[in-house]
Order: C-alpha cells, then structure tokens, then sequence
C-alpha cells in the first residue's frame, strides 16, 4: 500500500515586458523581424559598448511588485551572472541577484475546492489523476462550469512572493541541420524580463495554473506583458517535490523546464510527482537535477544535475550604477497602477448591473474588460455587449482555440452590431452571421449588411406573399398544425425564413403564419 | 624649424594662423613614424593614406572658420583599446587581431569633432594588463630613452609615440596606472581624471570600475586642453558624470601660494630607488620655494592595495573577456569539434599568459565559496580606501608622490616575475581604487638617463588643482626631449632650433 504524498510547488516565471525598446539600448524589442535588425553594438556584446537601464523597466517591474504586495527595494542594483552560451553575446547575463527591486509579496488564488490536495494512491490510476487534474485546470479558466454561487465559496490562498528580478533576455540559435551550423540571431538579446520567484506554497497542478492565471491577470491589467505562454512572454519553470503528508522536512526537488501551455504544465506535475513518489516507493533517491518536460512524449529527461549545476560567478554589475527610486517616483508608480479586477468586479455590478457571473468572466481578462467598457459606453446597452462577449464571443475562442488576449475586434463594431439589432435593421440570426465577421475580420457591420443585404424586409407587402407561397407550398403542414399539431408552424417559420434568405423577423412570420392558419 | 619639437597647442596655434598646414604637421608626423618605428615599435596599426585625406577634411574646415580649437589639426594617437570605427581595434591581442569596431569611441569623437587627425592606433600590454607594453601580442614597444628598456604599461604605446614625437598627443587608459606609470617611464605628462568624468562608451574594458580615459602630452598646458576635450558627460555611459567645471585650462597658472601638499611617507619607505626618492622629493621642494605648502603625513592602507586592486581588476576582467568567444567576432580557431571545443581552443590560443593568469585569478575570486573572502573583501577594503583619502584631502589639496618606485626596467626583465610587477604598482593603483584624479610629470631623470616623474593626486573633481601644482612645477624647468627626438632636429637645420626647443615660455 502507497502512503499518501504532498506535492510541493515553487513557481520562477519570466515575463517579458512590453517595453517599446530594449532593457539597456534603444534597439526595438518588437517580436519577429529579419534576423540580427533589431540590434546594435549593446545587445550583441560589442567590445566598449556599455548598458544604460530603460526607466520604463523599472516602473513595469515595480508596479509589478506592488499589485502583488511586495516591498519596493527603493535603492536596488544589477549583477552580473556569468555563463557562456552563444545566445548569450557577453557571456554574461545582467540581471538582479543580491538586491532585486521586489521583495517579500503575495498573490491571492481562488480554488474551487474540490480537487485540492487529494493525495494519489494507485499507481495504476495514473491517468484518470492526471485527466482529473488537467480538466479541474480547465474550469479554473473556462467559463462554463462556475457558477455565481460556487464563486462566492471558492477557498481562497496566498502565494507567496520571494522576490521579483529585473534581467535582460537571450538571443535565440536557430540550428541549420542541412549545413550542420548554427546562426544565432540577437533580436531578442537584451528584450527585458522579470523574474517572478514564488515561495514554495503551491500544493497541486490546479494551485499553480490559479497562481500562474492570477499573476497574467495582474500584469495584463498592468499593461507590462501580454504574457502568452505559447509565445514565450511568459514562461514557467516548476521546481517540484514531494513528501509524507504531515512531514515537516522538503523532499530534494527537481526543476522542470520548456513547459508552453497550462496544460503542458499541469502535465508535467503530474508526471513528476508519480516519478519522484514511484522513486521513493522504490527506496531511491530523487536527485536535484533540473529536467526538461517533453509534452509530446508526455516524459522529462534530465538536463543536468545539481553537481554540474553552473557557478555563475554573480558579483555586482560595474557599469551601471545603483537604481534609486525616490518616494516621489514610487508614488508616481502607485498612482499610475489601474484599477484591478476586485475594484472593476464591484464597480460593474453597480455601474452595469450585469449579473456577477458575468462580471466576473468579463474582469478575469483586461482585453475582455477594455471591449466592454468601450462598447458599452458606445452603444449604452452594457448587458447586451456582455452577452455577445459571455455567449458568442466565448464560444469563438473556444473554437478557435483563442486565448482573450488575442482578441482583435473593435468595441466600436461590436457596439454597432448590438445598434443594428436593437433597431430591427437585422434579426438574430443574421447578428450572429455577422459578429463572426467581426470577430475574425473587424468588419463594420453596417456596411457589411449593406453590402451583403442582411436587411430585415420591412415592407409587409413582400413578407405576405412569400407566407401566402409558403402556405400553398406546404399543404401537409397546413393541415397538420390545424389537427392540432403545434409544431408544424415552426417548419413553416422556417421555410419563409429560407425563403426570405433570413431577412425577416421571425417572430413577426410566427404571428402572420397563426393569424393566417 | 623641426615641427614635432612643438607642442600640441603651439602647433595647434600654428595651424590657426596659416603658419603651418595640417598636412606639413601630418606629414612630419608621418615621416617620424617611418624613421623611428622599426627601433620603437609605438604602433600596432597606422594610416598615412586616411591621416592625409583627414588632414585636408579638416583644413577646409579650419580655413572656413569652422573649427577654431586650440587642438584643430593636431595629430593624434589613440591606444588600441579605444574603439575607432573603420581602423583595426585589437587591445593588443591576438583574439581581436583583426577586429574593426562599427562606431568610434566617445572619447575619440570628441577628439576628432575638436580637429584631431588619428595617425594610428598604439601599441599596450595585451587588453591592458600589464605594466611594460611587453604582454602585446605584436610586441613589445621600446623606450624612445633607451631602446634596452622598456616604456612601461600598458599605454606604453601611447607614451614612447608622445615622447619619441611620432604624435603630438596621444589618449590612453589607466586602470592601476596605465596612463601615469609609463608617462613617468617615458618623460611625458599624463592624467587619469577623477572616474566618470570621460565616457568610458568605446573603452574596451578591463576593469570597468577602475577604468578612465586620459591624455598623454608633452606638457600640462597639453594635458588640461585635451582633458577639456575629452571630458564630457554621456548618457551611453552610466557611470558618467554630469560636471560643470571641466574648463581644466583656467586651472593653468603658475602659483604655489595656497596649495597644501602631503606627501604620504609610507610611499618613500622600502623597495623605492634613491635616485626616484630623491628627485621626487626635489619636486615637493621646489613646489614649496613657489610658495606651497608641504608636509609629510601618514596615509593609510597602502599595503592593502594591491591585493584589492588585483582581486577587483581580475574579477571585473574574468567577465569582461567573457565575450571573446569566437562566436561573434575576432579570432575563432580553425579547427574544433562542438561548441565547447570551439571556446577552449579559441580563449586559449588567442589570449596571451597574463591575460589568462588574470581571468584565472578573476574567476576564483568570484567563484561560489570564495567570494565573501576575497572579491567582498576587496570591495571593502576599496571603500576603506577611498575613506582614508578622503580624510587626507581634508587637510591637503594634493598628494605628491612617484608614479613608480623605480625608472624603466629592462626589457624582459618584469614579466617572468609577475608578482614583482603587479607591486611596481603600488603609488598609482589606490587612485583608480579611490576614483581620484593624478598627473604625472617629468622630474628628472636617473643615472641612465632614464626618466623620473612625479605624480600629483587630487581629490575627485579637483583635476584644477593638481593641474595648477603640475602647472607650477613645470615652470620651473625646461621640456625635456629624448636624444631620439633631437635626431630628426638636424634635417630641419640649426637656424629655427631653439624655436623648437620650446625654451622660451
């Protein structure tokens, strides 16, 4: 028999921040580009080029640190940590180790409660645990399975907050197995990133993605990262262990590395914990390694152990003096934090009176929050824009696989939309038809139903004779709905609709079709 | 007249009253070169073609008003750590031998926006370190004194150039006294100015804390007008410093009256010549019969500064090489296998022993395990440093004492006893270590005929009042040039000589 096992989480994640130029030159940080365009004599490590810090950085990482509750190091200074790697063009990295600009924070996750803590104790039930875990995951984010009520019983837990760091990031080897060479390409060198160090608090796979949604929350609000996880905005690396439940000593921990989706990383605990609990049922000993998650295979393999573990040679960065950020300056940084979703939540329910369920899906993402908050001051209909967002615009991304932050459409054509209907320019349907366009293309719906002459027919003259031809058409449902068979009219519904090409208002065809029958 | 026997301002008021073309000076500069380089060896790259074509560029500019400085036309050298862009930039190293920087150092485009004509680049010890231009991979620069010794380092080139008048002036850089030592060897007037005072942007750095740009010159009217053109604050350098009184020419009169002088007595104690004593001793004396006032005092922690400045230098060092990898530019093996092979045969066939002796040495010093005991010790001890001087500028103004215990050594004489090299370091290194300004001036010369020079430190931000001593004691005597100087005198005939000479001012 199994004895029951804890898992142990600390969480490092790497956010790169939306800077317009790098963290210590002036060269653009934009994604993509020719290789080698986005660079100059810094960011390639050119002989006697030297840094100067983007004060940008510095306000992002604080306003950081501060919507997470953590001591602002007010006069903070950069290391340097030395390793050599060819996407690395000092050989250095600078970055922050003996004083960092944040300290000693928190975040506050919400979990449902059901999935916490249950300790796993059939090695044969591996991937019903794991199915259990990825799918409680899933409703933490999704929208369907929480309901206004579960919300307001979610257990809530704080995350500790070790530390945030200020760093600059590599460059990236792009490997040519025809020529058997690599290029590296320094586009990315000196994009600048923070380092978010959580303490060691998290006890399961739902725990880390509520703490890792949380975090990309916090920040999106703050405007400081997109944090895409596919795009590697933000990337998280998971130091795991395991112990006896009610044992007070950590077990030895493992790094796992490359995980690019919540999924893949709630995968990835989920293995390692069964591989660190079979090593320890088997009387061996986990090492301290760090270990590379491959989420095809489903199966990590060791990149390297403790005792090859680099000795980065850290000492305090001599070409850029220390970073002091003065009580003014700190104030002006809490003055420009935004409102936050616990603030937006309860400002919706007084402001729109749209039902907290809806507020608080509308909340959980800034994108979502910026469309309605615009399109409902367009248009002034606030419950219908959150319909089209909860109903129509949620299951768009689900299809397409979307994250909210990848949303492109403009509150402005939404909002043009939900006039169109309301008007009775178009009915339902042909809404629908359009805010898919919208969705993919940011059409302007007026001029889209112009075009395509989506038109609600309003001339009743049309409208009859195409009922009187339906009626004729359909002999067999006439009857039918005058034995008594109800449903008969909707068939007929339909097919004035087909025929009216879905420009008329199927409410008013039900009410013509009875007054005729 | 024999036109290398001027100074640079003389020249360069010269070449403003039309008296002299900025090609005649670029030509006589570059004939010196021809005559004397193959005995010297100051240069690792030179460019008549490109002097020349700069020479005219900057004469139209000059005819046409555009460039009125007292340094207008003026050729120049620059030590090979300084990055220029389309000239070969190789820090005397075999790993950037053909390594041609994209943009030119801020010092150095300041210079040539102020008029100056780059005639090469000049030899030092390999990534400055090193005491005597011997670690250079191209090799070693001979004293323009006497050819047997050596011009010490590491701007060794820069200084021989200077004194053997293959330039009128020339930049260097001082990390432990790589500016002051060998202007002391050779004769010449150089300053290390208070740290961040000129950018280090282009600086290929050794020890990025300690490093600082400065001018050597054939005098300190020389030294103060090039200083002024250097100095200048750089948002590209974040250790720059925003200075409003770097008008270092107004700090140039003849006036002894007011200066306190210390001398620290504990830098006349053991391991120093007598000869060196003596003559650095006389200068003290003669700045008091100009009305200083002088006395000896107790400074402390001079036997702690060595240890701190090399475990700081070599720390700063073992990460600043890092770069030099084969991957992006410079030397790369030609033969390897993987990555790694390819980092290990590059770093250690193209650095030369004392380079990789001090990456070593830096390494372990800031190895986990290790760094609490020497490089946090050493930071401690630099701050220690610093308090200790600071207490002594309370009472003095400037501190007065030799830039090395001995004149030149002989060729190779230094390098196969490194420990004893690192010590001949000991007057110069606390002012890198302490971010203080120094001047070194000739004094005198020894037995051999070998140069003395005095050094002179101020505290930070008072370059004006160590140019006013170095100023004064100047005076009072007569330039001094080096029989390999002299030589080029006759071709130009006896009549205009004592013009030359300079004697008169």
């Amino acid at each position: 028999m199994r004895k029951e096992y804890e898992t142990v989480i600390g969480l490092e994640v790497h956010v790169e921040l939306a800077t317009k130029t790098k963290i210590f030159c002036s060269c653009s940080t934009e994604f993509g580009g020719e290789p080698n365009t986005h660079t100059c004599p810094v960011c390639t490590g050119m002989p006697g080029a030297l840094p100067v810090l983007n004060k940008q950085v510095v306000e992002y990482a604080a306003a950081v640190g501060l919507a997470t509750h953590c001591t602002i190091t007010q006069v903070h200074k950069f290391d340097r940590k030395n390793y050599f790697y060819p996407d690395n063009p000092q050989n250095y990295q600078i970055s922050q180790l003996y004083l960092p600009i944040c300290r000693d924070g928190y975040v506050e996750i919400e979990l449902s409660g059901e999935n916490d803590q249950k300790p796993e104790g059939n090695p044969g039930t591996e991937n019903t645990a794991r199915t259990e875990n990825t799918s409680g995951a899933e409703n933490n984010s999704g929208a369907e399975n929480i309901s206004g009520t579960e919300i307001d019983r979610a257990m809530r837990k704080k995350i500790g907050i070790h530390e945030i760091h200020m760093e600059e990031d590599a460059g990236k080897l792009v490997h040519d197995d025809w020529s058997d060479c690599s290029f590296v390409d320094y586009n990315r060198s000196g994009v600048p990133l923070i380092e978010i160090v959580s303490e060691p608090d998290m006890r399961s796979a739902e725990e880390v993605i509520a703490y890792l949604e949380k975090l990309r929350m916090i920040i999106q609000y703050l405007g400081a990262s997109d944090c895409k996880l596919n795009e590697g905005s933000m990337r998280a690396d998971v130091n795991i262990s395991v112990r006896e439940v009610g044992a007070e000593e950590f077990g030895t921990r493992t790094e796992m590395k490359n995980l690019n989706s919540f999924k893949a990383i709630a995968r990835a605990i989920e293995a390692e914990r069964e591989r660190q609990i079979d090593l320890i049922e088997a009387g061996e000993a986990v090492i301290q390694e760090t270990r590379r998650w491959d989420d095809e295979k489903e199966y990590s393999y060791a990149m390297r152990s403790k005792e090859d573990a680099k000795d980065y040679r850290y000492f305090p960065e001599p070409d850029l003096v220390p970073v002091v950020i003065s009580d003014e300056w700190l104030q002006k940084i809490k003055d420009s934090l935004p409102e936050f979703q616990t603030e937006k939540l309860s400002r919706y329910l007084k402001e729109y009176e749209i039902p907290l369920y809806d507020a608080k899906i509308i909340t959980g993402h800034k994108k979502l929050a910026d469309i309605f908050e615009a399109a409902s001051e367009l248009c002034k209909k606030p419950k219908k824009v959150s319909n089209w967002l909860m109903v129509e615009t949620m299951r768009l991304l689900k299809e397409e696989e979307m994250d909210p932050e990848d949303l492109t459409f403009s509150p402005k054509n939404l909002a043009g939309l939900i006039e169109l209907t309301e008007k009775g320019i178009i009915n339902s349907t042909v809404a629908k038809e359009v805010f898919e366009k919208i969705f993919h293309q940011d059409v302007d719906p007026e001029q889209y139903v112009e075009e395509h002459g989506l038109k609600m027919v309003t001339d009743d003259g049309v409208l009859l004779q195409t009922i009187e031809k339906i009626l004729q058409e359909n002999p067999k449902s006439v009857e039918d709905y005058r034995k008594g068979k109800e449903k008969a009219i909707g068939y007929l519904v339909g097919q004035t609709m087909k025929a009216m090409r879905g420009k008329a208002d199927p409410a008013k065809v039900s009410q013509i079709l009875k007054e005729k029958l | 007249m024999n036109l290398l026997s001027l100074t640079a301002v003389e020249l360069g008021k010269k070449i403003h009253s039309k008296e002299v073309s900025v090609r005649e000076a670029v030509e006589a500069c570059c004939e010196q070169i021809e005559a004397v380089e193959p005995e010297i060896h100051s240069y690792v790259t030179t460019d008549r073609e490109a002097a020349l074509k700069k020479a005219e560029e900057i004469q139209k500019k000059i005819d046409q008003g555009e460039l009125n400085g007292p340094l207008a036309g003026v050729p120049a050298a620059i030590k090979d750590n300084l990055c220029t862009k389309g000239w070969k930039t190789t820090c005397s190293s075999k790993i950037l031998e053909n390594f041609i920087p994209t943009y030119t150092a801020e010092a150095v485009g300041r210079l040539e926006e102020a008029g100056a004509v780059l005639l090469g680049k000049t030899n030092m010890d390999e990534f400055a370190m090193g005491s005597t231009t011997e670690t250079s991979y191209f090799g070693v620069t001979k004293n323009p004194w006497n050819t047997k010794h050596v011009p010490g380092g590491s701007s060794g080139g820069s200084c021989a150039a200077v004194a053997a008048e293959e330039c009128f002036y020339a930049l260097g850089s001082d990390t432990g006294g790589s500016i002051r030592q060998p202007s002391s060897f050779c004769g010449v007037t150089g300053i290390k100015p208070t740290y961040g005072t000129v950018s280090r942007y282009g600086l290929i750095a050794y020890g990025s804390s300690l490093d600082q740009i400065g001018p050597v010159a054939k005098d300190v009217t020389d030294a103060a007008a090039i200083l002024e053109v250097i100095a200048s604050y750089d948002k590209k350098d974040s250790t720059s410093i925003r200075r409003r009184d770097t008008d270092f020419t107004s700090a140039l009169k003849a006036e002894g009256k007011g200066l306190k002088i210390g001398i620290p007595k504990s830098y006349f104690g053991e391991g120093i010549e007598t000869e060196v004593k003596t003559s650095v001793l006389h200068a003290a004396e003669v700045l008091k019969q100009q009305g200083a006032e002088v006395e000896e005092f107790d400074l402390g922690l001079v036997e702690y500064a060595i240890p701190a400045y090399y475990v700081i230098a070599s720390a700063e060092a073992s990460s600043n090489l890092a770069r030099f990898d084969g991957v992006k530019y410079g030397y790369r093996t030609p033969d390897y296998e993987g990555l790694h092979d390819m980092y290990k045969k590059t770093r250690s066939e193209g650095f030369g022993a004392e380079v990789k002796r001090r990456i070593m040495l830096g390494s372990f010093v800031l190895s986990s395990g290790y760094y609490d005991a020497y490089y946090l010790k050493a930071l401690r001890t630099k701050a220690l440093i610093k308090q200790a001087f600071d207490e002594a500028f309370k009472t003095y103004d400037v501190i007065l004492a030799p830039a090395a215990p001995t004149t030149a050594p002989k060729l190779g004489s230094s390098l196969n006893d490194p420990l004893k090299m690192y010590l001949g370091d000991i007057y110069t290194i606390s002012a890198n270590l302490a971010g203080l300004p120094g001047i070194c001036v000739p004094c005198g010369k020894d037995k051999n005929g070998l140069p003395i020079g005095v050094q002179m430190l101020g505290n930070c931000f008072e370059e004006k009042k160590i140019l006013q001593a170095a100023y004064t004691y100047e005076q009072t005597r007569t330039r001094e040039r080096c029989d390999l100087a002299k030589k080029r005198d006759t071709a130009y005939g006896t009549e205009q000589k004592t013009i030359g000479e300079g004697a008169g001012r």
